[in-house]
């Protein structure tokens, strides 16, 4: 059975390891950021107390010329704990604060060759928004 | 987007069967049921018994059920045994040109996401009730 909370200061070191892990890019720094107050950051722990996974979010307001909406920056869960409902747990909680704060809509943006991360979202019940992302070159 | 009336029937096949993997339907229910060519569908579900997405039919009441693993099996798993993957087809008349080139990076950016959409809706999230 897993738990969820708002994360800590004492939950970064493994939040930052965990992520890097996954990526390939260790960046304390800005998970430090996300426990600013305006952010939701929650973890997902086992019942030994183990960080099964963590995700992050915040509404904002007029982002790309949108109405309020919660935004889902990241989440991560540990490999071995997958497909357990961690995932959903996790975005169920972050969605149920959104709600509080009073926003109707939830977005992210996941990499378009990420099937995995794709697939996640896709059965939470998100499609395509209204917003496509554009992108270029400077190098 | 259009999709081949192969593509479509094997969709409306698979999607109907994985209502319920214990039930089975022979061709004639599923052509009754979305009004298409029996002849066409049956040819269909052969390419998907061929694939693992459903199993038997044999003889002429033969019923098919659905045999795939409806949270691992995807649209795109459907839609490729019909359609010809974008970097399969043959080349078209004025691709190496500059205008043919920019053209193809467009239609290339639309593959993708079309690709990105399919691949990411499984059986199961196709099968989840509309909140």
């Amino acid at each position: 059975m897993t738990a969820i909370r708002p994360a800590q200061a004492s939950d970064l070191p493994g939040i930052s390891a965990l992520d890097a892990r996954l990526t390939g890019f260790d960046k304390p720094d800005y998970w430090r950021e996300m426990l600013a107050p305006d952010r939701h950051f929650l973890v997902a722990e086992t019942g030994k107390g183990t960080l099964a996974g963590f995700i992050a979010g915040e509404v904002r307001a007029w982002e790309f010329g949108q109405p309020a909406a919660g935004w889902v920056f990241a989440i991560q869960i540990d490999p071995k704990l997958r497909q357990r409902g961690v995932g959903s747990a996790l975005f169920e909680a972050l969605v149920a604060r959104f709600k509080a704060e009073g926003v109707t809509r939830v977005r992210t943006l996941v990499d378009r060759k990420d099937h995995l991360i794709l697939s996640f979202f896709r059965a939470q019940g998100m499609v395509a928004g209204p917003s496509l992302q554009l992108d270029k070159d400077l190098a | 987007m259009k999709l081949q009336t192969g593509t479509r029937l094997g969709l409306y096949a698979v999607l109907e069967l994985a209502r319920d993997p214990e039930r089975t339907l022979t061709a004639a229910d599923l052509a009754e049921r979305f009004g298409v060519s029996i002849h066409h569908l049956a040819k269909v579900l052969r390419t998907l018994g061929a694939a693992g997405l459903v199993r038997g039919g044999r003889g002429a009441a033969g019923g098919y059920r659905f045999t795939g693993n409806r949270r691992r099996a995807t649209l795109m798993d459907v839609v490729a045994l019909f359609e010809p993957a974008p970097g399969q087809r043959a080349k078209e008349p004025g691709e190496d040109t500059e205008i043919g080139g920019a053209l193809q990076r467009v239609l290339l950016e639309i593959d993708e996401i079309a690709e990105a959409t399919l691949r990411s809706i499984s059986v199961e999230t196709m099968l989840k009730p509309r909140r």
